[in-house]
This record gives C-alpha cells, structure tokens and sequence, in this order.
C-alpha cells in the first residue's frame, strides 16, 4: 500500500481513538438535538433530488405529470429503458459510448503523462525544474472554461473542429494530475531504493517502470479517478468543438434533449431516465473508492 | 503557505540535492520523461492563449455588397476590448456573477465549514452517513445535477413547487428575482460535499494535543472549534475560497441548461455565456477571444485579491 492511502487509514484509526476516549462525557441534550436536527436536515437538502431522479425514472410520462413527484406510481423502468434504447436508432448509448472513449482513453492518457511527469518532477535534480515545477503550479489556476475558447480558435487553425481528436488531446493537459503524482512520487519512492536498482544496473526507465509505476500505484488510480469524471463532467469545450450529435458526449446529448424537451414533452420522460443511467456508472465507481478521492483531495490540499 | 504537515515529508527528495547526477546517464532522463507533458502544454496550454490574443487583435472586415462576400482581417488594435467592455450586457455578467459570488461562496463554505467539524468533532453520531449524503452530489456531472435542479424548479413536474402550491404557497423558481438564486442552489448542492471534505482533511492534520490543552483549560467543544480548529485550518479556507470564487465567475454549465426553463436567463447572462454566445452563435472569434481574455485577467485579478486578503487577516489576528 503507499503512503497516501496509509495515511487515511492512521487517520481513522486515530478518530476511533478519539472517540473512545471521549466516550466519558456527555454532550448536553440541548447540543445533541442540534447536531441531529442538522445532519437530518442535510442529509435532506442533498439526497432528496437523487430519490427524486429514481422515482421519476420509473414513471411513465403520464404519471411524471399526474401523480405526486416523491410517490413511486405504475412502475414503469423497464419501459423507460427500452424506449431510451430505441429512440432515435439508440442514439443514447451513442453518446455513452462517445463519453466513455473520451473519459476512458482520455483518462488513462492523462494519468499516464501526469505520472510520468510527477515522478520526473519529484525525483531527479535537474536544471530547469523549478521552472517547469512553477508553470504547472500557475496552470493550476488558469480555469479549463476560460481557456475553451482560445482552445476552440486554436482548434479551427488546425483543422480539429468536430473531430474526437479535438475533445479529446486538449483535455491532455492536466497540471492538478502532474501536481498530484509529484507529491505521490515523494511521498511513496524512496530514493535508496532508485539508487539499489541503479546499482543493480536498471536503466532509468526500467527503474520508473518497474519500480516507480508499482510504488505510485495508489496514486496512479487517485489521479486516474480524477481525471475520469473531470473529463466526464466535461461540457463547454465539447460544445463548442462538435456540431455533429453523434459525436457529442452525453452531457452534451442530454442537454440537447433538454432544449427539445420544451416542444416534445415526451422527451422528458427519456431524459429523465437517461440522465439516471448516464450518472449510474459514475456514481457507483465514485462511492467503491471514496478513500482515494479523499487521499487526493487531502494531499492536493495540503501542498497549497 | 506551504506548511509542514506532520505525517507528510513533502520535502522528502530535497535531501540529496546533486546526488542523482552522479548515477551517469540520468540527465536526459527527466527531460524525456516530461516531454509529453511539455508538449501538450505548450500545445494547449500557452498556445490557445497566445493564439487567442492575437485572434483579439484583429477583425474580420466583409468588403462588397451581397453577392461578393470576400472578407478579409485587418489588424485592429484593441477596439476588440473597447468593444467587449462596453457592451453593457457584457458587464451586467460580471455584476450578477460578483453578487452570485458574495452570497453563494460564504453561505456553501459556511456549510462545508460546519459539516466539516461536525465530522471532526469525537462525539458527532451518524458520521458516516452525513460524509457520504453531502459527498454525493459531487459525484453527479454539474451537468446533470442542473438537469436535475432544471425539473424540481419546473412547476407541473416539480414535486416542490406542487407540494408547497397544494399548501396555499405559490413559489416560482424562475423568475427575474429568485432564478439567480436557484443556480446558486444548484452550485451549492454540488460543490459543498468537496469543500466539506477538504475542509474536513485539514482539521484532521491538526495536532489533536491543542484540543486536549484547550479541554483541560475548560473550552467547551463550540468554543475549541471557533478559537482553535477554525483559525488552524486557514490555508484550507482560503484555498476553498479561491477556488469557489474562480468557479463563480467561470460559471456556465447550471445558467446555460436552466435558461431552456425561463427568459430571464439570457444568452449574456455570465461572462462565460457571453464569450461562448458570441464565439458560437455569433461566429464572432475575434470578439470572443478578446472577452475570455478579459474574463481571464479578472480571474486572476480576483485570485490576487483574494489571496492577498487572506493573507493580511492571518497576519492580524
């Protein structure tokens, strides 16, 4: 295990501790109500449009007009899915599939130059290093939405308008990513252990790929997470860049449907539904591993 | 800024300064490795940005009448900017993104800060459940939690606006007063999960022998948290600051779907809309790219400030 992901379980631990320790005394009731009155009241606030999501997907367009939002009505989900699946020859798991290639490949590029560039950042002196150290600090805070649109002028010179290629390699450029494997690569590989391999006569590469790469292996899928739903959530750029609709990802697909919903009131049923199954994925990787978002989080935090 | 953090030897490689180039051979290595990134960076990192200025400084001028549309762009100067800035939609974006901006960042860092140390605080019940429903929201695309938002504003959908009207309330979500508001809503039900949990990180790494010294000295547990986690966790609160105030003006994804539901969302209604409005709709590149320049520099201005605020009251206290 590397460092990051042990530092969340020492910390847990810790709070078990605590809490033991201070099991003693009591909080006032006055208190007591206070703290339960809130968490019931955020829990509320933040789960109750979800609930909301997955009850209307179960309606039929009717009952998502008739009957009452948060009552579940005729269960209507697999007739929901299906029509989701033939309207307009599937052109929803067209704009999934699209979302997958652009957060799939896209991520997995993204985390594969951000590793590479962490750990080169993180453990070699070499002239230079402050200044490329520094630029991707400072990129950090030059927001994606600001730069989509110089993005998209640049795009038109070359030629990459409407093309996978022109979501897709801008979205390469993940500084938060370098960021994150630099502090990984200093955290979790130590230097002797780059020096026995050299000793033992590996090459620089062999020593990253063999030694780097498995020492960085939390990290790597930290960065990876992030990388897959920021290009997941990733919708001005894929606007402006793409005019045609099988091409665009999802995010993109279903706010189309949203505009048109207006005129065809039937389409907000398949909206409805198609916005639960396009969050499903995401939701379910997102909450399996929570600890490394929270690792990521913490240590993007910290160096700041 | 960079403080050291217990348990995190950030600093760990700078030990052993000069001792990698002893190993021989190793001194392309680094670069090599950091080509690709390099690359793309130069590529679609400073590229866009020089390619933007200088599309800022020029105009496509259309010569003829009707039927010879030759155009051709001729170098202009900044007459793009005075354009941009005197367009008072334009401004009127930056005025509504500011006030979004003074309400919605203090009321979610707010919450981010009280869930925070709720979760942090030994004797808090339903721990986990509390992290886990305020972390959801963030796993839903800003996309889609608009979309989502877009329905429960909707009166005839929306089992808000229907439950409150069955009670003899009337509310419209939509309307020129209340849909900042709403977007607000949207933002805030998204992004306090993420703040809560680095708020939430930060407290952790406090030394925990400060709170036994301020039980021992008497501090109830309200008042060990306002006079010693809060003001330890400021590094943490002003990078969640900095970072909300950067999303607020860059704000686009909730305004650009609500404004399918209503009219008194118009096409300039952020600076953002504005630039991709004018790029897209109006096919205006050159205008476009003077304003996303224009949205950059107050970015950054923003940032600056911020940051230097901070900064001043930290010395202060």
């Amino acid at each position: 295990m590397t460092a990051p992901t042990t530092t969340v379980r020492v910390r847990r631990r810790e709070t078990r501790a605590r809490s033991g320790e201070a099991g003693g005394e009591r909080r006032s009731p006055l208190a007591q109500t206070v703290v339960i009155i809130v968490t019931v009241v955020a829990l509320v606030y933040f789960l109750v449009p979800v609930y909301w999501l997955i009850v209307a997907s179960t309606k039929t367009s009717s009952d998502l007009f008739g009957t009452p939002g948060f009552e579940f009505a005729k269960f209507n989900l697999f007739g929901n899915l299906a029509a989701l699946t033939t309207y307009s020859h599937g052109i929803f798991w067209r704009w999934m599939l699209n979302s997958i290639i652009y957060s799939g490949l896209g991520s997995v590029l993204m985390t594969f130059v951000s590793v590479i560039s962490g750990y080169a950042l993180a453990k070699y002196r070499f002239r230079g290093r402050s200044i490329v150290l520094a630029a991707v600090l400072g990129s950090m805070l030059v927001p994606g939405t600001v730069l989509a649109q110089p993005t998209y002028v640049l795009l038109t010179h070359l030629g990459l308008v409407n093309t996978y290629a022109g979501v897709l390699i801008p979205t390469l450029v993940y500084p938060f990513g370098v960021m994150l494997a630099y502090v990984y690569a200093q955290t979790s590989i130590p230097d002797e252990i780059l020096e026995a391999a050299r000793l033992d006569g590996a090459g620089e590469f062999r020593a990253f790929f063999s030694i780097g790469v498995r020492l960085m292996s939390g990290g790597m899928v930290t960065i990876l997470l992030f990388a897959f739903l920021g290009s997941w959530n990733n919708y001005l750029l894929p606007l402006l860049v793409l005019n045609d609709i099988d091409l665009v990802p999802v995010t993109v697909g279903l706010t189309g449907w949203f505009r048109q919903s207006i005129d065809i009131p039937a389409l907000q049923g398949l909206l409805v539904v198609g916005a639960l199954v396009s969050v499903i994925p995401v939701v379910v990787v997102f909450l399996s591993l929570q600890r490394y978002w929270r690792a990521g989080l913490s240590a993007g935090g910290v160096r700041f | 800024m960079t403080q050291a953090v217990p348990g995190q030897p950030i600093r760990l490689a700078d030990r052993s300064p000069g001792r990698r180039r002893s190993g021989g051979g190793s001194g392309a290595a680094p670069w090599v490795f950091l080509a690709p990134f390099i690359v793309l960076f130069l590529m679609f990192l400073v590229a866009p940005i020089v390619v933007a200025i200088g599309t800022s400084l020029f105009k496509v001028q259309k010569s003829g009448l009707g039927f010879d549309t030759a155009s051709k762009t001729v170098f202009v100067g900044v007459q793009n900017y005075v354009t941009a800035l005197s367009d008072p939609a334009f401004i009127a974006g930056f005025g509504r993104v500011l006030l979004f901006g003074v309400v919605q960042v203090p009321v979610m860092l707010a919450l981010a800060l009280i869930f925070a140390l709720l979760l942090d605080s030994a004797r808090t019940k339903f721990k986990r459940i509390l992290r886990l429903g305020v972390f959801l929201p963030f796993a839903i695309p800003g996309v889609v939690a608009a979309l989502l938002w877009g329905f429960l504003y909707q009166p005839g959908v929306s089992p808000i606006v229907e439950g409150l009207k069955s009670l003899g309330i009337s509310v419209d979500f939509l309307s020129q007063g209340s849909v900042l508001w709403s977007i607000a809503n949207v933002s805030t039900w998204s992004y306090t999960g993420v703040n809560m949990i680095i708020l939430f990180s930060a407290l952790q790494t406090v030394p925990r022998e400060l709170f036994e010294a301020a039980r021992i000295d008497g501090a109830g547990e309200l008042r060990t948290a306002l006079s010693i986690k809060v003001p330890l966790i400021a590094p943490a609160l002003l990078l969640t600051t900095l970072f909300s105030v950067i999303g607020t003006l860059q704000l686009f994804n909730e305004p650009t779907i609500l404004k399918n539901l209503t009219t008194n969302i118009t096409t300039e209604y952020t600076p953002n809309m504005a630039v991709f409005a004018t790029t897209q709709a109006n096919g205006n590149l050159n205008l476009g790219s003077a304003m996303a320049i224009i949205l950059g520099i107050v970015t950054f201005i923003l940032s600056v400030v911020v940051s230097s605020v901070s900064n001043r009251r930290g010395r202060n206290s």
